[in-house]
């Protein structure tokens, strides 16, 4: 029994975060947003991308990961990726980095045919790609899918099924989300014989797979997510003054922070079971990752509330950076299934009513 | 990561597992936490003891078996599932322990362990006084130095004292340095409750078990350590004279720390909670907002099983938990309320019932309380763990 990531696993994670705290600042992740005004500035016409964290990401080997070695990778898996997708959430580095290095890298490596591997999990690996994926909704429909439009494949699942399709060959819808950086888009497409990747019984246990990646990497980052936010909110409540002393010395500031913390530190555990589960195929996996997802939500949630409580009327507008890892957090707690989902996820395997 | 349990760790569970199952009495024994319920849990106290499971993580001569912190965790999580007795003897084999382990001369050790694992010695705690309690560094009560008869004198009052009327030792913080203010000058004393001087008053908790006491020195002599068991059945000093908040401080962490809250405790709860919610559910009157809060609740017993386990990995390769200890509390304790809510809920107008679950209610609403209050554990937190400013 050893419930700690390695050193080799914790140096790697230090190194992603400088990494990002370089190429992904808060200037970067605005530039990222397609509206200047909505954004609170930056240049405008963003796209979604950070070229400059993606390609450090790249040059680190980041989405090699969970790329086999045949397959110019280094042959990890989920218990390497997610403590790096945490500190993707912490820099709010808008890039599809989970699902390219996390759910994409995992599929094609288990379930897509030869020649389709041998076509794309080199390029994967190497960063040369970035894959979004898209599940149909709950009751039916097309799929959601974040930077649809600056993805060189598209990971999508029908019936138990799983495509793989080039974003030419579908018609996106643009959507207006809250987190502008996010570029949604509602892909209309049609499943064809080239497009599939697993089909029959290896289709759909790809796909109970593959959500259960959408979903972890969406709980690892919204723990990242919640750090950044309480740790902005305790900085500010450290220089912020008034009735001549810091806010921070105030208990009802001090107790607000310290749960809200809370939630975070005992999240944050769940999210590295589900890492370890899903990676060693444990049968529990999917509930160990539902739990992870629902109560990074649900802390992720309360972060955002509380971080703009204690930063007052500041926090409150574009121009000053919360709202860049607020509104991310909102988006990735209602996606790949809120914490209600989830729950009933969990109900279901251990109530069984 | 490595999340499975070696083959030895497994003999261990299934070697616990089997006693347990067919020692734990049948049916449950009464509250530990009245004078006939008390009585009772000393004769399986003693069972356990002879079993060698009274305190598996202690050493082999006094008395325990020598039991890696996995296997201690691995036997609390077997014992709650047992639904096996309320441990009386806790504060002395889980605080006091933990203490002379650090503090003690190897004559204490030898002295008061193996007396506490076979329940021979019952330790109480004496921090908390009438106007000492989440500001312990207020106590008053006092420590005199007497030369000429070689020892202490001590005098105040005590309160809060759990299972305080049944036990026959306490350990304690006096003041012995006169001049002293807040942490400076105190001393850490272990006192016999039959000493002359000594009147133990019991009084009824929320539960109206008689399970607190106060307790009044009046020039009680404690003598200086010479090292023999003689004197030291009479009491003594731990740690340095003076030197007492150090040496409670390290009950402390233990107290909210780990070795109290085994997880198996909540997990063993919420399981109870999933077997009734099933109940209700078979009756048709499981409605979603109630199974919801079931499931939420069942998940932060997990969630507190998985911290545990990292917890513990840090303390196994010499990283000191610190705050984490006041994460720890905060949650357990708040876990262990909403776990009897969503019980009392699910139960709608059978919850005033008396029944384990109001019972348990009513014990799990100290967990805020004792062990440093949760504002306390919150202000810890902001301070030591998000570096917000002292007042």
């Amino acid at each position: 029994m050893r419930f700690a990531l390695s050193d080799d696993q914790l140096e790697l994670c230090s190194a992603v975060r400088r990494l990002l705290e370089d190429t992904c600042t808060p200037d970067a992740v605005r530039a990222a947003w397609a509206d200047a005004a909505l954004a609170g500035g930056g240049p405008g016409g963003g796209d979604g991308t950070v070229p400059a964290a993606w390609g450090a990401l790249a040059e680190m080997g980041v989405f090699g990961v969970c790329v086999p070695e045949a397959h110019g990778g280094l042959g990890m898996t989920d218990e390497d990726l997610v403590p790096l997708l945490l500190e993707v959430g912490r820099a709010a580095l808008p890039e599809p980095v989970s699902s390219t290095a996390g759910v994409a890298a995992n599929l094609l490596a288990r379930w897509a045919p030869p020649a389709l591997a041998d076509k794309w999990l080199p390029r994967v690996a190497a960063g040369e790609v970035r894959v979004g994926v898209g599940f149909p909704p709950e009751g039916g429909g097309a799929p959601t899918v974040a930077q649809a439009a600056a993805c060189d494949a598209l990971l999508l699942f029908d019936r138990g099924e799983v495509h793989l399709v080039e974003p030419t060959a579908v018609e996106l819808e643009p959507l207006r989300a809250v987190d502008g950086s996010q570029h949604l888009a509602r892909v209309r497409w049609a499943p064809t014989p080239e497009t599939l990747v697993a089909g029959g019984e290896q289709g759909a246990a790809a796909t109970g797979e593959a959500f259960d990646r959408a979903a972890l990497g969406a709980a690892a980052m919204l723990v990242g997510l919640s750090r950044r936010m309480l740790d902005m909110a305790a900085q500010y409540a450290t220089e912020r003054q008034q009735f001549g002393v810091p806010i921070g010395s105030f208990q009802a500031v001090k107790h607000q922070l310290a749960d809200a913390s809370l939630a975070v530190e005992f999240a944050e555990p769940l999210v590295l079971r589900a890492a370890n589960s899903v990676a060693h195929r444990d049968p529990s996996a999917s509930v160990h990752v539902s739990m992870a997802k629902a109560k990074a939500a649900d802390a992720a949630n309360g972060a955002a509330r509380t971080s703009l409580q204690v930063h007052g009327a500041i926090g409150y507008t574009v121009e000053y950076d919360l709202h860049l890892y607020m509104k991310r957090a909102w988006s990735l707690a209602a996606r790949f299934g809120d914490a209600a989902f989830h729950r009933r996820r969990v109900r279901a395997a251990v109530l069984e009513v | 990561m490595d999340l499975t349990w070696s083959e030895s760790e497994e003999a261990f569970r299934e070697e616990a597992r089997s006693w347990l199952e067919d020692n734990v009495p049948r049916p449950a024994l009464p509250s530990g936490d009245t004078r006939e319920g008390f009585a009772a849990h000393l004769e399986w106290e003693r069972r356990l003891h002879e079993a060698r499971w009274s305190v598996v993580s202690w050493p082999e001569e006094y008395g325990g078996r020598g039991a890696s912190l996995w296997e201690w965790l691995i036997f609390e999580e077997e014992y709650y599932r047992a639904g096996a007795p309320q441990r009386v003897t806790q504060n002395g084999i889980f605080l006091l322990a933990p203490t002379l382990f650090e503090f003690g001369t190897q004559a204490q050790q030898d002295h008061y362990l193996p007396r506490m694992a076979a329940a021979v010695d019952l330790w109480c705690q004496g921090w908390s006084e009438p106007n000492a309690g989440s500001d312990l560094a207020a106590v008053r009560s006092r420590a005199v130095r007497d030369d000429r008869a070689g020892g202490w004198v001590l005098s105040g009052q005590k309160t809060w004292t759990t299972r305080g009327a049944f036990c026959n030792y306490l350990f304690g913080l006096f003041r012995s340095d006169p001049e002293s203010e807040r942490h400076k000058g105190l001393t850490y004393f272990l006192v016999p409750l039959d000493s002359d001087g000594v009147t133990v008053r019991g009084f009824g908790r929320l539960d109206g078990d008689e399970g607190f006491a106060e307790v009044f020195l009046d020039e009680v002599f404690v003598p200086d350590d010479d090292g023999t068991p003689e004197t030291m059945l009479r009491g003594g000093v731990l740690g340095e004279v003076h030197g007492g908040w150090g040496v409670a401080m390290a009950t402390t962490s233990s107290e909210r720390g780990l070795t109290l809250r085994s997880p198996g405790r909540f997990q063993a709860t919420a399981q109870r909670l999933v077997e009734l919610a099933r109940e209700r559910s078979r009756d048709g009157a499981l409605t979603d907002l109630m199974a919801d809060a079931v499931v939420d609740a069942w998940i932060d017993a997990e969630a507190y099983a998985q911290y545990t386990l990292a917890d513990v990995t840090g303390i196994v390769e010499g990283r000191s938990p610190g705050a984490r200890s006041s994460y720890n509390k905060l949650f357990w304790s708040e876990l262990d309320v909403r776990l009897h809510e969503v019980a009392l809920d699910l139960l709608g107008p059978d919850a005033e019932l008396a029944g384990p679950w109001m019972t348990g209610y009513q014990f799990a609403l100290s967990g805020p309380i004792y062990a440093g209050t949760n504002e306390i554990q919150r202000n810890i937190v902001a301070e030591r763990v998000l570096g917000l400013p002292r007042r």
